[in-house]
């Protein structure tokens, strides 16, 4: 284990900003498609069940 | 069954939909493994310190974003080429993950860019020919979006994707063609690796995690345009 403390986790030898910064940010918009793409498979099942309704 | 048997929406629908959940699950597990291996096991750099950490999603992120590009330039000129709709839906279901895929090699290069070259962005031949990969995409998008009718939309779109292929190659060989910042080859097939065994698992697995998730992704999204452009099918109707 290369970590005494999760200070040390985060403090990533000095380079915490740039090593979080670019995780942070990679796991957001992974997120963030999932969340969109997840929604619009709902919507497309929820346009064919109203269309097909009328 | 024949092989061309998932060219059918109906059955490329079922059949997506029964390996989504198995892509999930696929990339959670690499995920995790992977950042075990890249935070808990790698050591740390002599050189770069831990900002090299970076390297364990930068490097994966930038292959999704070529390998994805290929296949969505591959599967647009088949829908083209054969006049399929079922490769011409699954090209464009793949360019927006491509394009997030480019947006974050850009952004994890950048933010590794800082620490280690003393800059967050150059204009040189690596950085540059990545940066146009993301204006394909997004011109990809656009042009399809833009569209209204299926068959000219997809048709429109493969030209505008086999055009920028010729961009890949570029940005492949930009660092061998080039006098660039960005560094040689990490990996290249015939040579030892430049680095140390657990950095290696570690990069392989996210990437193993990110192709898993391009999968899930691309499944998920092309199920969805099925829906959208095949509204009147009659096997959409019976769902």
């Amino acid at each position: 284990m290369n970590w005494t403390s999760w200070g040390a986790f985060f403090h990533m030898g000095g380079y915490g900003l740039y090593v979080w910064g670019a995780y942070g940010v990679t796991a957001f918009v992974l997120a963030l498609e999932i969340v969109a793409v997840r929604r619009r498979a709902a919507r497309a099942r929820a346009d064919l069940q109203h269309g097909v309704a009328e | 069954m024949k092989w061309t048997t998932y060219a059918a929406p109906s059955r490329f629908y079922a059949l997506a939909g029964r390996l989504t959940p198995w892509c999930w699950a696929a990339a959670a597990l690499f995920g995790l493994a992977g950042l075990w291996t890249g935070f808990a096991i790698a050591p740390t750099d002599f050189q770069q310190g831990d900002a090299y950490r970076i390297i364990f999603i930068h490097v994966p992120a930038a292959w999704m974003s070529m390998v994805i590009y290929l296949a969505m330039a591959f599967w647009a000129a088949w829908g083209w080429m054969l006049n399929a709709r079922m490769a011409s839906m699954y090209a464009r279901a793949l360019a927006p993950t491509g394009a997030l895929f480019t947006f974050v090699a850009l952004w994890t290069g950048a933010f590794w860019g800082k620490p280690t070259w003393g800059t967050w962005w150059v204009w040189d031949a690596r950085l540059t020919s990545e940066f146009i990969l993301l204006m394909l995409y997004l011109g990809y998008i656009a042009l399809t979006e833009a569209i209204d009718d299926p068959r000219r939309s997809a048709n429109a779109g493969a030209l505008l994707a086999l055009v920028g292929a010729v961009n890949i190659p570029v940005i492949y060989f930009s660092v061998k063609w080039w006098n660039t910042l960005h560094q040689g080859s990490t990996i290249s097939v015939g040579a030892a690796p430049k680095m140390v065994a657990t950095m290696l698992t570690a990069m392989l697995l996210m990437t193993l995690s990110f192709w898993a998730y391009s999968f899930a992704v691309a499944f998920t999204r092309a199920r969805a345009v099925v829906l959208e452009q095949e509204s009147e099918a009659e096997w959409v109707r019976g769902l």
